[in-house]
C-alpha cells in the first residue's frame, strides 16, 4: 500500500524535471515550450536566483541565532556568519536572568493577550451593525464615514499624546491597549465579509426569533472564523511589535513593553546605569551575543505563530486588499 | 447599540485629539493647558517656515517616500512574473512563505539585524564587499549611502507581503487565454507581454494608487532607528522632525503645527488616491 503511493509521484518526477506542470489544463502545447534549451536554463537559474531570494530573507535570523548561540570572541571580531563559533549558551543564561528582560516580556504578553481580546471584540461588535443595509440601519452611512475619517485624517502625535496624558493612562498598561483599541481597517475588513454572507441566513435567524447578539454569535462568527483569524493574527503581531507607544507614554522603564526595552538597549547608548556585577557580565559575554540573544527572544512568539500567520494570512490578504 | 464602543473609544482617542490641534495656533505650555495658553495665530507656521532644515526635511520626505513606493511597486511585480514560472507548486510556496517573515518583524528588530550585518568593521555585507576588493560602506553613517539603504532595506521588508496580492492577481488569470495563444504560437515572452501583464494591470493600479496616500509617510519606525546625527541633512524625515520637535525639546506648538500640515497633506493625498482607485479599479472601502 504505501509503497505503492510512494511510486506514482517518484515515477512523475523521473520522467523529467521540466515537464511536471501544475495541471492538465494546458495540454500538449505547453511541452513544447518546456523543451526548449533555452527555457531549461531559465528554469534553472529562476530555481537558483529563488533560492538565493528566500535565503536573504531569512538570512538575518539565521545570523542572529547564530551569533547568540556563539561565544563572545568570535562574536566581536564577526567571524560568525551561519553558524555559530564555539557553541554556548551564555549569553541565554543572562538574558533569561535579566529581570528587565523577563518583565518587559510579561507586559509584552500582557497587553498582547489584553489587547488583542479587546480588538477582536470591538472590531465584532462594530462590524455587525456596519454590514447591515441602509433599510435596516438608517444611519448606517454616517457611521461608516464616522469610522472611514479616522483613516483619513489624524490630529497627530502631539495632540494625541496630550490626549492619552490629559487622562492620566501615561505609565499605565491601559495607554498600551486603549488607544489602538478600534483596529479601522479590520472592523472594514470584517464589515466586507459580513456583507458577503448569504442574507436569508439573517433572515431566517430573524424569523427563529433570534436577536442581534445572537445572531453574530451563532450565526456570523462561526461563519466568519477565516476572517476572524486573519485579524486576530494581525492584531497580535501588531502588538508584540509594537514599540514606540511604550517608548512615548511609558516614563518609567520597569513599565516598558520588551520592544520598547529592545529599541533602548539597541539603539539608545547607555554606558550608564550598570552594576559592577553587571559590567563584569558584559565583559565575559560581549555585547553582540547578548544583543543577538535579546533580538532572537523577541523574535521567538513571531516564529511560534508564523505557521499559522502563513496558513490564514494569505486569504486574509487578498480578501482586504482585492475584494476591498 | 453595539457601536457603542467603538464609537466612544474613537471619539476619545482619535476625534478629541484632532480638536487638539488648536494647540498648533497656540504658544502651548504643559503648565497652562489647551484653554489657557495663548493664541498666536500663525505664529507657529510662519517659524517653522523660517527654519532653515523644514525644507530640507520635507525633501528628504518626499524622496525617500517616492522611491520607496517606486521600487516597492516595481519589485514584486518582477518576482511575482518569474515566481509565476515556475511550475513547481511546493517549491514555490515554500519561497514565498520565507519570503514576507522580514514583514512580520519590527523595526526594531529588524534595525537590530541590520547595524549588526550592516557594519563597517566587522559587519558580514562589508566583510563581503572588502573580500571583493572594494572599500569598505558606512551604509548608515554615510550620507551618499544612507537614502539608498533606506529604500532597499524596506523594500526587502515588504515585497513578500506585496507578493502576495500579485500572486493572487496571476493566479486568477484565465488560462484559457494562454491555450489561445500557445495555438497562435505565441512564445512564453510574448504570453507574458500580452496576457499575463494586461491581466494583472487592474491590480497595479490599484496598488499604485493607494500608494500615493504615502507621499508624506517615509516609514518612522524605520529611520527613526537607523539614522544618526551625521545623516540627519539626507534622512530625516517629517515624522522624526515632529517627534524630536515635540518630544524631545518640548516645543508642543510647533510640532502640532507641523503634524497638522502633515494630516492635511496626508489626507487630501489619500482622498485623492481613494477617488482615482474608485474611478479606475472600481475600488470601495464600504
Amino acid at each position: 500500500m504505501g509503497g505503492d503511493g510512494a511510486a506514482i509521484p517518484t515515477r512523475k518526477l523521473s520522467c523529467s524535471a521540466g515537464e511536471v506542470t501544475i495541471n492538465g489544463m494546458l495540454g500538449e502545447g505547453i511541452k513544447i515550450h518546456y523543451r526548449t534549451a533555452s527555457r531549461r536554463v531559465f528554469e534553472t537559474f529562476n530555481g537558483i536566483f529563488f533560492i538565493l531570494l528566500s535565503f536573504l530573507c531569512l538570512f538575518p535570523v539565521i545570523h542572529i541565532l547564530a551569533v547568540s548561540f556563539s561565544h563572545s570572541t568570535p562574536a566581536a571580531a564577526g567571524r560568525v556568519s551561519v553558524f555559530p563559533v564555539d557553541f554556548t549558551i551564555a549569553a541565554y543564561e543572562y538574558v533569561l536572568s535579566d529581570v528587565r528582560v523577563l518583565r518587559a516580556a510579561w507586559i509584552s504578553l500582557q497587553r498582547t493577550a489584553m489587547g488583542t481580546a479587546l480588538n477582536m471584540t470591538l472590531i465584532c461588535l462594530a462590524a455587525y451593525p456596519l454590514s447591515k443595509e441602509r433599510s435596516h440601519f438608517r444611519f448606517r452611512t454616517v457611521y461608516a464615514w464616522f469610522f472611514v475619517i479616522t483613516i483619513l485624517f489624524s490630529g497627530g502625535l502631539i495632540p494625541w499624546f496630550m490626549t492619552i496624558r490629559a487622562l492620566g493612562l501615561i505609565d499605565s498598561i491601559w495607554a498600551l491597549i486603549l488607544p489602538g483599541a478600534v483596529p479601522v481597517w479590520s472592523t472594514i475588513i470584517m464589515m466586507n465579509f459580513i456583507r458577503g454572507m448569504p442574507k436569508e441566513l439573517f433572515e431566517s435567524a430573524y424569523i427563529d426569533g433570534a436577536g442581534h447578539f445572537r445572531t453574530l454569535l451563532q450565526i456570523v462568527l462561526p461563519l466568519a472564523k477565516p476572517a476572524l483569524a486573519t485579524l486576530f493574527l494581525f492584531a497580535a503581531v501588531g502588538h508584540w511589535n509594537a514599540w514606540f507607544d511604550g517608548m512615548v507614554l511609558m516614563n518609567r522603564t520597569q513599565n516598558w513593553p520588551l520592544q520598547t526595552y529592545l529599541q533602548n538597549l539597541l539603539f539608545v547608548n547607555q554606558a550608564t546605569a550598570l552594576t559592577r556585577e553587571e559590567a563584569e557580565m558584559m565583559m565575559r559575554i560581549s555585547n553582540q551575543t547578548v544583543r543577538a540573544a535579546n533580538i532572537f527572544v523577541a523574535t521567538v512568539p513571531i516564529l511560534m505563530v508564523y505557521p499559522f500567520l502563513q496558513k490564514h494570512f494569505v486569504k486574509g490578504l487578498v480578501l482586504g486588499s482585492v475584494k476591498g | 447599540m453595539m457601536l457603542l464602543p467603538a464609537v466612544v473609544l474613537l471619539i476619545i482617542f482619535s476625534y478629541v485629539p484632532m480638536a487638539g490641534i488648536i494647540m498648533s495656533f497656540q504658544n502651548f505650555r504643559l503648565g497652562q493647558g489647551i484653554f489657557n495658553s495663548a493664541f498666536v495665530g500663525l505664529d507657529n507656521y510662519r517659524f517653522l517656515l523660517s527654519l532653515p532644515n523644514t525644507m530640507q526635511v520635507l525633501q528628504n520626505t518626499i524622496i525617500i517616500a517616492v522611491s520607496k513606493i517606486i521600487a516597492g511597486l516595481i519589485v514584486p511585480i518582477i518576482i511575482a512574473l518569474l515566481l509565476n514560472e515556475i511550475r513547481r507548486v511546493r517549491f514555490a510556496r515554500g519561497v514565498q512563505l520565507t519570503l514576507y517573515l522580514p514583514n512580520f518583524l519590527s523595526w526594531v528588530i529588524l534595525g537590530g539585524i541590520l547595524v549588526d550585518i550592516l557594519s563597517p568593521s566587522t559587519g558580514i555585507v562589508n566583510q563581503f564587499i572588502s573580500f571583493l576588493g572594494f572599500e569598505p560602506i558606512f551604509f548608515l553613517g554615510d550620507p551618499r549611502w544612507f537614502r539608498t539603504t533606506m529604500v532597499v532595506t524596506d523594500v526587502w521588508r515588504e515585497f513578500g507581503w506585496r507578493l502576495i496580492i500579485f500572486m493572487a492577481a496571476l493566479t486568477a488569470v484565465d488560462l484559457t487565454l494562454y491555450e489561445a495563444a500557445i495555438v497562435d504560437g505565441a512564445g512564453r515572452w510574448k504570453q507574458m507581454l500580452h496576457i499575463t501583464l494586461p491581466s494583472i494591470t487592474p491590480i497595479i493600479i490599484l496598488v499604485a494608487t493607494l500608494a500615493l496616500g504615502n507621499v508624506l509617510n517615509a516609514g518612522f519606525d524605520q529611520i527613526f532607528n537607523l539614522y544618526s546625527p551625521q545623516v540627519f541633512h539626507v534622512g530625516d524625515i517629517l515624522d522624526t522632525f515632529i517627534f524630536r520637535l515635540g518630544m524631545a525639546d518640548a516645543r508642543f506648538s510647533l510640532a502640532a503645527a507641523a503634524g497638522l500640515f502633515r494630516s492635511i497633506v496626508s489626507c487630501v493625498l489619500i482622498s485623492i488616491s481613494y477617488y482615482l482607485a474608485y474611478r479606475f479599479a472600481d475600488y470601495r472601502i464600504f
